[in-house]
């Protein structure tokens, strides 16, 4: 799990600096933006305001970072509980 | 004490991730006002048996399987933050996401994954302007269900012509990545071509969403190969109703 969780924090690491090495002038905008909403506006049907508009900036910055939270506390606890930590090789217990 | 280091490990990982998130990127979510009313009900009505036959199957296999609710709870936290993750793409110098339900799929069955994915579609939507509500019945029909049944599907197939799990892994999370964005260029194809043709604009919104979504289906299908492979190695019983072909 160590190796898996390091090999990917340096694949993703590798990722992003190729990414702003290779297209620094790149905007970075989501593919919404490139692609479904340049289609629907030339539709004629271009996007609205949502409906429960958590706001901008960091109103929104703010909701991300809750939703983060929670869904990184979901994960942990449920991860603690299926699967445990290993006993050592001396039959102590795991640690709690 | 180790404990609680790893869950504020994962809370700072969670906190990352999210924080390069300073504006709303829906990616395959349908924002709203772009579907017409017809055609959104239309997705919402196909999408609502799925998602009832779901809750249907969680409430039995969750009798049958003591720990089947911590680990849909798991994967559908996981499926939540990973769908709203915004991975810049350099081949294409934009943003996108991953799906994250070829990976539950294989996990927790297809339609369990429907349940996960509507939830965190729904999250989305409410709190985070991150698709539409009107838009939700779509967005269900393609991460959720067509996400999901093409997933598991692939893997199934794969394993019965003989592939070793792990490769059987990585084309699911692979083909269900490319299986929602196809989905989702088919529904807006169906919505906005108005007078020209189906079969063209399909192929032109598909094709807009090819360099994006090659190396980002690519990198889901290692995602979903490593989670299993994780699984499979640490708690194989969790996958044994659905190696079995028992569940769905």
């Amino acid at each position: 799990m160590r190796k898996l969780l390091v090999s990917g924090t340096i694949l993703v690491a590798i990722g992003v600096i190729v990414a702003l090495l290779v297209a620094p002038e790149a905007q970075w905008s989501g593919i919404d933006e490139a692609v479904v909403n340049k289609f629907a506006k030339d539709a004629g049907r271009p996007p609205r305001e949502p409906y429960i508009n958590p706001g901008q900036g960091d109103v929104l910055l703010f909701c991300f970072l809750v939703a983060g939270a929670i869904g990184g506390f979901i994960i942990g606890y449920q991860y603690r509980g299926l699967f445990p930590p290993k006993a050592t090789s001396h039959g102590d217990s795991p640690h709690v | 004490m180790i404990n609680h280091m790893r869950v504020l490990t994962t809370l700072l990982l969670a906190f990352a991730i999210l924080d390069s998130a300073s504006e709303p990127a829906y990616a395959m979510h349908i924002s709203e006002g772009i579907l017409p009313a017809h055609w959104a009900a239309l997705w919402f009505a196909l999408a609502i048996p799925f998602v009832a036959w779901g809750l249907r199957n969680l409430r039995i296999r969750s009798k049958e399987e003591p720990y089947l609710k911590a680990l849909v709870g798991l994967v559908g936290a996981a499926v939540f933050v990973i769908s709203c993750m915004p991975i810049p793409v350099p081949t294409a110098g934009t943003c996108s996401h991953p799906c994250g339900t070829g990976m539950a799929a294989i996990l927790i069955g297809p339609t369990l994954t429907v349940v996960v994915a509507s939830i965190a579609l729904v999250l989305q939507a409410l709190f985070l302007a991150h698709g539409g509500l009107t838009t939700l019945g779509a967005d269900i029909l393609s991460m959720g269900v067509i996400g999901a049944f093409a997933g598991y599907g692939v893997f199934v197939l794969a394993r019965r012509l003989g592939a070793p799990w792990v490769v059987a892994a990585f084309l699911a999370g692979l083909l269900s990545d490319w299986a929602v964005y196809a989905a989702t260029s088919f529904f807006l194809a169906a919505a906005l071509h108005g007078d020209g043709s189906l079969t063209g604009m399909f192929l032109a919104i598909g094709v807009a969403f090819v360099p994006t979504q090659v190396p980002l289906g690519i990198l889901e299908g290692f995602l979903s190969a490593g989670c299993y492979s994780f699984v499979h190695t640490r708690r194989p019983e969790f996958l044994g109703m659905l190696n079995r072909g028992g569940a769905l």
